[in-house]
């Protein structure tokens, strides 16, 4: 205590009191809650009711998914097992049927005996997109990602293993033609001679070949028919391929769309305001029934390939809508300094243009990514057993007949973990690209 | 591999539109495998069950008939089809035959050059309401709202039959069987109007059968059975004499229990001995070895044998044999002579 002013002023504190603690009600869950939900009156009442909506929900669906089924023969012992426990059938779930057919879902109707197959494709899936999705991945598992394409159809179709060899051979002609041609007939003849002589190899070389090949060294897996294949399994293939090939197949028909080249420029883009303006339940319709009725009776082109083609067809166009998007976002500029460096056009594009065309894209690439995913299920329309397919199958079944929710729960459970994943790579990827700007 | 397939799949179909005459039945015993079509899920009728073997009344005629050219029952590619795509994969030659519970109609048979060879279920539209409804006939629907599947059959004799009676209903249109029962159940519609075979089916799953009935009106003649390409008879009538072989069987007491005995040597019954081919040579008019019928019947036993293991009173789809009972039993079901 200091008496200085103790003539003029009664009281003077000259030392800090000591920091107190913020009042209860403004710290803590309270404080927050105050803050947060409760601080007008309006808010207030949002809140209470939200709360008992929440409560509302969750009072129907945690007693459902928890108070359940996992062990029965049929829903006729499911709904008897309910009654004999609860009491009523009422708002519980019977995963019996998910439990007797998860593989069924996971697989369609691939031999049990040949599961390793699929499970190693996947797996191979994941190395392989790895190096080009993560910078932590090593650089040499690009070799898987180059051997995936030829790997994957060997391993889930089977056959002699010279097929998928001898059709990568004839990527030979692609790589080495131009590069040694050029000199001896001029750049463009060379890509042409090329990619006829690899068109030649595939399409009458690489049979007889392999089949000659498989005869003197018998090496390979035991067949699977297409029409074995489902489930999830059949989803993941034709998302995986359509993503695969819609990516690069976009990027080229977006630089076509907005090249200077009139033919090149009409095709990509009738093509893509063609596709673009069909739904793609037609596409699959035309790939089921009219591919039909145009081929001659025995042929067998196989309904998945078709079908594939389609969906790729249908992700490519919307794709190059994405990217032209990104194209067209980039300032003129960017163009211009790459032409002021002197470089050609596929250089330009290469270490220019495109990666941050691709960049400004993400978000409009993934979100097509994810819906050509879903859009699998729409095979099921064209009779092919994709899970939704499934769903009715087994409902055809006698013992579970009349069950719904728990088949569709499980598929939408698993096509969320999917998509999630995929919106939550993008954000990642965004992240570490940082598009922008700021 | 994939680019392989697709340009193999265009040199094969050069080389089959030279050959593309080839008879059915050379082209099912060349490739080992008979071509079936079959419905995406019908319970009783046709669905995989857990180990995907394909089960049900219908998938019993694609195994028969497998049987009798192959000997192998198992020897089937069932290729599942929805209402929408089963005649073009038929007339596409991408199936052999198709047994999907497809209604025998004039302008399919005729128009879409299909050749219906017989008919192994008599069904008929009929509707099923609950019980609280209070009402005992179709007559007294006047006003219902109805779920009807669309794009059938059903659909249209709906119309027909409401018109003919003059009273007015109001059409919940629903994609699918599933659907349907989950829009009934749920109040959507009064009344839930597709085959008998299907309602009976449908019952049997509800929580309480007992709070619907099934009205008494068929208001619908629906011929159920398989089906090929108009123009290749030979294949037709393999078809047509494997299902008729099952139905034959039951009439002349032919069961897979007694199948052994009766076809080891030459019976007191000319018919029987001429059907399983210890008389006579009639497999051999058909171009099948002189045991085909054996083996057919030999697969799941008789026409009525498979009924009951599929669709009979024992099972949960419970349906009575009714219009398909043997012809001496009062039905439908009727075999031309074996002779």
């Amino acid at each position: 205590m200091s008496d200085t002013h103790e003539e003029t002023i009664r009281f003077v504190r000259d030392s800090m009191l000591p920091q107190q603690e913020p009042p209860a009600t403004s710290t803590g869950v309270i404080g927050w809650g105050r803050k947060n939900l409760f601080s007008t009156p309006l808010n207030a009442v949002v809140t209470v009711l939200s709360l008992a909506l929440i409560y509302y929900v969750l009072s129907g669906i945690l007693p459902w998914v928890f108070q359940s089924v996992w062990v029965a023969d049929s829903l006729a012992e499911c709904r008897e097992i309910f009654l004999e426990r609860w009491g009523s059938t009422e708002g519980h779930a019977c995963w019996a049927v998910i439990n007797e057919r998860w593989l069924q879902l996971l697989f369609g109707f691939y031999p049990s005996e040949l599961y390793w197959r699929p499970i190693l494709a996947f797996i191979l899936l994941l190395v392989a997109v790895a190096p080009v999705l993560f910078p932590w991945a090593s650089n040499k598992l690009l070799v898987v990602t180059a051997v995936f394409p030829f790997v994957m159809p060997w391993l889930l179709w089977g056959g002699t293993i010279w097929t998928p060899l001898l059709v990568a051979a004839g990527f030979a002609f692609l790589y080495f033609g131009p590069k040694h041609g050029s000199e001896a007939v001029g750049s463009l003849a060379a890509v042409i001679i090329s990619v006829v002589a690899a068109l030649i190899w595939w399409m009458f070389i690489v049979g007889p070949l392999s089949g000659l090949l498989s005869g003197i060294v018998p090496i390979g897996l035991e067949p699977v028919d297409s029409r074995n294949f489902g489930g999830f399994m059949l989803s993941i293939l034709i998302g995986v391929v359509a993503i695969g090939c819609s990516l690069p197949i976009g990027v080229v028909l977006a630089l076509g769309r907005q090249s200077d080249l009139l033919i090149v420029k009409a095709i990509c883009v009738g093509f893509i305001e063609f596709i673009r303006g069909v739904p793609l339940i037609t596409l699959l319709f035309v790939a089921s029934t009219l591919l039909n009725i145009f081929m001659p009776p025995g042929t067998n082109f196989d309904i998945i390939l078709r079908v594939m083609i389609m969906v790729t067809l249908f992700a490519s166009a919307y794709m190059a809508e994405v990217i032209r998007g990104g194209l067209a976002a980039l300032p003129k500029g960017q163009y211009e300094g790459a032409d002021s460096l002197g470089l050609d056009y596929w250089q330009a594009q290469r270490l220019v243009i495109m990666p941050q065309a691709l960049k400004i894209s993400i978000p409009g690439i993934v979100s097509t990514f994810i819906g050509v995913f879903k859009d699998t299920t729409l095979v099921s329309i064209i009779g092919l057993l994709d899970p939704i397919g499934l769903t009715n199958s087994i409902r055809a079944d006698a013992a579970w007949n009349g069950i719904y929710w728990e088949l569709f729960a499980f598929i939408a459970l698993l096509f969320f973990i999917f998509c999630f994943s995929m919106s939550r790579y993008s954000m990642y990827l965004e992240r570490r690209l940082k598009t922008d700007h700021r | 591999m994939k680019k392989s397939v697709f340009l193999g799949a265009l040199t094969v179909a050069g080389l089959a539109a030279g050959a593309a005459a080839a008879a059915t039945v050379d082209d099912v015993k060349s490739r080992g495998k008979l071509n079936c079509g079959v419905s995406t899920g019908v319970p009783g009728f046709a669905a995989p069950d857990a180990n995907g073997e394909w089960q049900g009344f219908d998938v019993a005629v694609c195994r028969a008939v497998a049987a009798a050219v192959l000997g192998d029952p198992t020897a089937v590619e069932f290729v599942p089809t929805t209402g929408k795509t089963r005649f073009t994969a038929l007339a596409s030659g991408e199936i052999d035959m198709l047994a999907r519970n497809t209604t025998w109609t004039f302008s399919r048979d005729a128009d879409l050059k299909f050749t219906f060879v017989g008919v192994n279920y008599y069904d008929g539209q009929g509707f099923m309401v609950p019980k609280e409804l209070g009402v005992t006939s179709a007559k007294e629907l006047d006003g219902a709202t109805v779920c009807i599947q669309t794009g059938t059959t059903t659909e249209l004799n709906l119309a027909d039959y409401f018109r003919v009676n003059n009273i007015s209903y109001e059409p919940v249109p629903i994609e699918t069987n599933a659907e349907a029962q989950q829009q009934y159940l749920a109040g959507a519609c009064d009344v839930y109007t597709t085959d008998a075979s299907g309602l009976a089916a449908t019952r049997a799953t509800f929580e309480a059968p007992g709070d619907h009935v099934i009205l008494p009106e068929i208001i619908s003649k629906e011929p159920l059975g398989p089906l090929v390409r108009h123009g290749d008879d030979e294949w037709g009538d393999i078809v047509r004499w494997t299902l008729n072989a099952l139905i034959a069987a039951e009439e002349y007491g032919v069961t897979s229990a007694n199948l052994a005995d009766l076809s080891s040597a030459p019976t007191d019954n000319p018919e029987i001995n001429r059907l399983l081919g210890t008389e006579g040579n009639l497999g051999e008019m058909i171009g099948l070895d002189g045991d085909w019928a054996l083996k057919a019947i030999g697969v799941a036993g008789n026409y009525g044998e498979i009924f009951e293991k599929n669709i009979g009173e024992s099972t949960p789809i419970g349906l009575a044999r009714g219009l398909n009972a043997q012809w001496t039993n009062g039905g439908l079901i009727y075999s031309p002579p074996f002779r």
